[in-house]
Parts: structure tokens; sequence; C-alpha cells
């Protein structure tokens, strides 16, 4: 990948940059309570007496959230601490009933990891993975509804969340934004978060410092909260390092600080001071003892793992003889590669690649329908491939039985079979047609062998417009060449 | 670690806890008082002896991933000082 640098007064400089990403766990109840995971449903409608933090109540944590939180750990490579700890950071907040919030500071529940990132220019980079803990999700705050008032809904508060931090290995906005995608990519693929950065399920705070190239250590960081799209938080990191640079082109310096992106503006403007760790007053959980793992239940979990994109790459490129980008682009998303090998089942799977990849994303774009609502499903598209290759319809028939299928649905084998596409192969009925164009176009005929080499692609098209795009093109060219080279 | 009236001012904001300024020697005495009697546990050695995280001794309990509770609204609201649309109202709390 190229490097990313930014240039000032012939100096060079390069960014850092780390990642912290919530990630909402995939559970039907909360993290430490019984209530509803659900959203959309009325204001503290999913709210227990644990999440509101009544008198006497006490969290259960729940399996299903250590269970997704190790999964992911898994899927990214990483250690499973088979001994962490809850903590509870300590701060005022009205969406944070109990005054502290349930997580895990020394003793997190998974490792250092490692992920695969995917970039512009085909290479791929490693990142890696600092930690990965468990902790509650709080509540939302409403305060444009009363001039006065703020309004509270708890439905959020306590939702399991994964809070993922990266070592500072990014150097550029675009290995960032690739993470983003892949990491999303691998929670989908294993359903431990939905991954919807636009609704709030992954979160994203970008911390970026700039230096000099050749420089060693680290300058001061400035940490851009909430940033809620891949685009916005590669957009952000950009304008950080340039706000950062023109400091230190004035030579003047800056604190350590919390800011926001404005995407309107793109620029990133001052927040908060950063909060002192210590101001959260840290200290272990006395609800809950430590959460002690055992070989067998990391081992059932692993057992379980599905096929994550990477391996699924991998395999597409090796075993199903697709190109690198393809291969990338389709395993990203896991419905389009369960859509994908559905439809190379049994077919040239090179061939269905180019049109999913083509004519069939084309198609998805036009109508701005997602895959799994596609017209032509999976089958069809693979039945499509088929007909080609067995030479039952040439490629340009092909597009036209697509376009049917696009609008109707139908099943490709019965639209030829009803609008008599079927390529003719029948020599001596295309026999007849090459005659009839040589006979009727004396001129071409005679300025061909005079020569004009190039107008065999004009008596090519005249056949196939007489045969309505039925006759076989391979068969169509030896005929014309034994006739007219002769 | 001596605690002056600064520290003290902290630890009451970050707690919420109002304290009058004509208290606050009086509550740094305090402090300061609990700090040195807590001091005295570093008379003890603790060379080679791992920090004991929890005091229980049971392993964790964890829960099967099963809704208890829905339609709460009318519950947990039933003791909110203001509520108004479902939703708990507060004072104006922007950051």
């Amino acid at each position: 990948m190229a490097e990313y640098i930014l240039e000032s007064n012939g100096e060079k400089w390069e960014i850092i940059c780390g990642l912290e990403i919530h990630c909402q766990i995939i559970s039907k109840s909360k993290i430490f309570s019984g209530a509803s995971t659900e959203f959309g449903v009325d204001a503290n409608e999913n709210v227990s007496f644990v999440d509101v933090a009544m008198p006497g109540m006490l969290p259960v944590l729940n399996m299903e959230c250590v269970k997704q939180a190790v999964k992911t750990g898994l899927g990214l490579n990483a250690k499973i601490n088979k001994f962490s700890q809850f903590s509870r950071k300590n701060y005022f907040y009205a969406d944070l009933p109990q005054g502290y919030q349930i997580t895990q500071e020394k003793h997190p529940l998974i490792g250092e990891g490692h992920v695969s990132i995917d970039l512009s220019d085909g290479t791929t980079k490693e990142i890696g993975i600092e930690r990965i803990h468990i902790e509650q999700d709080t509540g939302k705050s409403i305060h444009d509804i009363d001039p006065k008032k703020s309004f509270i809904d708890y439905n959020r508060a306590g939702v399991g969340l994964m809070e993922l931090v990266t070592k500072p290995d990014f150097r550029s906005p675009d290995e960032a934004g690739a993470f983003l995608r892949k990491l999303r990519s691998i929670v989908r693929y294993l359903g431990t978060c939905d991954g919807n950065m636009d609704e709030g399920s992954m979160r994203c705070d970008a911390s970026v410092s700039i230096r000099k190239v050749g420089e060693t250590g680290f300058r001061p960081r400035c940490e851009i909260k909430n940033v809620n799209s891949v685009k916005f938080a590669m957009q952000a990191i950009e304008a950080e390092a340039k706000r950062q640079l023109e400091i230190y082109e004035k030579g003047e310096s800056f604190e350590q600080e919390s800011r926001q992106f404005d995407p309107t503006t793109c620029t990133t403007k001052y927040m908060r001071k950063k909060e002192y760790a210590h101001e959260y007053r840290q200290f272990p959980e006395p609800d809950l003892p430590p959460l002690v793992l055992t070989d067998e239940f990391i081992e059932e979990i692993k057992s379980q793992l599905v096929e994550l994109p990477d391996e699924k790459k991998r395999r597409y490129i090796s075993q199903m003889g697709l190109t690198a980008y393809d291969a990338m682009v389709i395993c990203e998303n896991k419905e389009v590669a369960e859509f994908f090998e559905e439809a190379s089942d049994g077919h040239d799977a090179k061939k269905v690649a180019n049109w999913l990849m083509g004519d069939f994303f084309a198609m998805l774009n036009k109508k701005g329908v997602d895959i799994n609502n596609s017209p032509v499903s999976a089958k069809n598209l693979g039945k499509l491939v088929e007909l080609i290759s067995k030479d039952i319809i040439s490629g340009k028939i092909a597009k036209d039985v697509f376009e049917i299928m696009s609008e109707t649905g139908g099943d490709p084998e019965v639209i030829v079979e009803e609008k008599g596409l079927k390529q003719v192969t029948d020599t001596s009925a295309i026999e007849a047609i090459v005659d009839e164009i040589i006979a009727n176009n004396p001129d071409n005929v005679a300025s061909y062998k005079a020569g004009k080499n190039n107008l065999l692609g004009w008596f090519v098209g005249q056949v196939m417009k007489q045969s309505q795009g039925k006759a076989n093109p391979g068969v169509v060219n030896k005929l014309l060449r034994d006739k007219l080279d002769n | 670690m001596a605690v002056d009236n600064e520290i003290v001012k902290n630890i009451a904001y970050l707690s919420r806890i109002k304290v009058e300024q004509d208290k606050l020697e009086e509550t740094k005495t305090e402090f300061n008082k609990i700090l040195a009697w807590v001091e005295e546990l570093n008379e003890v050695n603790v060379d080679n002896i791992q920090p004991l995280i929890s005091v229980h001794e049971d392993p964790i309990v964890l829960r099967e991933d099963v809704v208890t509770v829905e339609n709460s609204s009318n519950d947990v609201l039933a003791n909110a000082p203001q509520k108004e649309f479902g939703y708990f109202a507060v004072p104006k709390v922007v950051e």
C-alpha cells in the first residue's frame, strides 16, 4: 500500500491511529438481567429493576454474552482469558442509573489478537488487537423534546457490549476504514453483532496523533468520539491529522482531549478534556465473582465456528479460480457469499462470479434492493450460466434472458424454451443464412476478398441479426471463413 | 498521601455530594484520619501474595439467555418523580 504521508515545509509526517469499537452483542436478553434486548419498542418497555438499579437488585451474568464474546475473540485470532474479572467504572450521568458501569478493567475476557485487512491495491496488512472486554450499554437521553427537561429511555441500558481496542497500527484513513469493514464482516459472519454503524450497534472512537517520519515515541493524541460510519471515520482521522499538523506548523502544541467530528464541515471540534483514568475510580465489582472458563467451554465454541471471510477468500481463489479482488468483494458480505456458493454449485464458479460482479450487482443497484430480495434467485443465476456453458444460448442472448429474469423472477430454462431463444448450432440452418447474406452483398464480398479483412465482423453481425441472435457465433465464424476465404 | 481541601472538593464533586465550605476542614481531617488508619495495613508483609480480587469463594453463576422482563414501563416508572410519554423526565443534562 502506498504510504500515506502529510507534507509540510519539506518535512514528512505520518499518522498514528488506533480504534476503540463498541459492538452490541446479539443476545435475547441483557448482559446482567432478563430484560429483552429488542429494539423499536416503546420507551422503557424492556427494562428490569436491575437495569434501573433498584435497591437490592443484583446482576447475574448472561452465558450467551460470554459465548458471543469468546466466539468473537476466536474469530479475531485472539487469546481467550480463562480468568477475567468485572469492575465498576464510576461516573454520574442520567443514562446510567447505577452511577457506575459494570465493565472489565484489569482482567478483560479477551486478550491480544490480530486481523488481516484488505487494502485497495489488493495487498493485506495485519492489525493488532489489544483486548476485548464485555460491559453494559447505557440508556438513551433525548434532549430536544422539552426545553428544560431531558427524557430518558432505559431500553438500551444493560444491553451487552464488547469493547474492542486495537493497537495503534493504522497509518492511514484507508487502513482504518478497511479494518472497520473487516470487523463488521467478521462479526456478521459470526452472528455476534449486527454491525450496523448507522443504527449505533457498532460505534467507533478514533485515537489520532501524528509524528515526523523517523521520529520514535508518540506525540499527544486526540480521541474523536462516536463516529457512526466507515466513511466518517476515515474523514475524521484525515481532518484531525491535518488540524494537528497546522498546530505544529505554527510552532504551537495541544493537550490530549476528546473531540467530535462534524460531517457537514468535515472538521473535528473540541468536546471535553480527556478524563483522567483515575477519575473513574475503578475497583473490582463486588457483586460478581471472577469469570472462570474451562477448556471444554472454549473448545465447544471453537467447534461451532463458521468459515470466516479470509478462509473463504483463500478457498475461492485457490479452488474456484476467482481473482483476489472478486473473492474479496464476494466474501465481505455473508449473504453475498452464500448467494454465490448456491449459484455456483455445480456450475462454472468463475463465470458465476463474473455475472454476480457485473450484471447482477448492477441490477440490484438499479432496483435499489438488497441481495436477500433479489428477483433473480441464486439457483436461476446458476442455471443461466449453465445454459451459456453448454452453448444452449449465446452470451448476448443471456443478457436478454437475464433482463427478463430480473423483471419476472422466472427460470431461465423456461424463458429460453418459451421464447425460442435456443442457439442454432445446426450447421445447415446457419449455412442457409450465410449463403443468403453472401449472395445479397456482392460489393462487400468483393471488398473482403480484396483484403478488407475487418469486414468479417460485419458479415457475422448480419448473420446474427438474421438469426435473431440465435446462431452460434463459433459456427457462423467458421462457415463465413470457409466460404469467403475460398 | 495527605488529603488537602482541593482533593476533598474534587471527591465531593465526583460523588455529587454537597460539602459546604465550612465543612471542608473537618472532612479533610476525617479523610486523613481514615487514610492513616488504613496505612497500618502497609505493615503487613504481602511479598509473593496475589492481590485478592473477590471474597466470593463460589464460582460465578451464569444465566441462560432467556427473556423474563417485557412490557415493563408501568413497573419501572411507578416511583419516578417525573415521567412523560413513557420516559423518565429529569432536569436537562447536556454535555
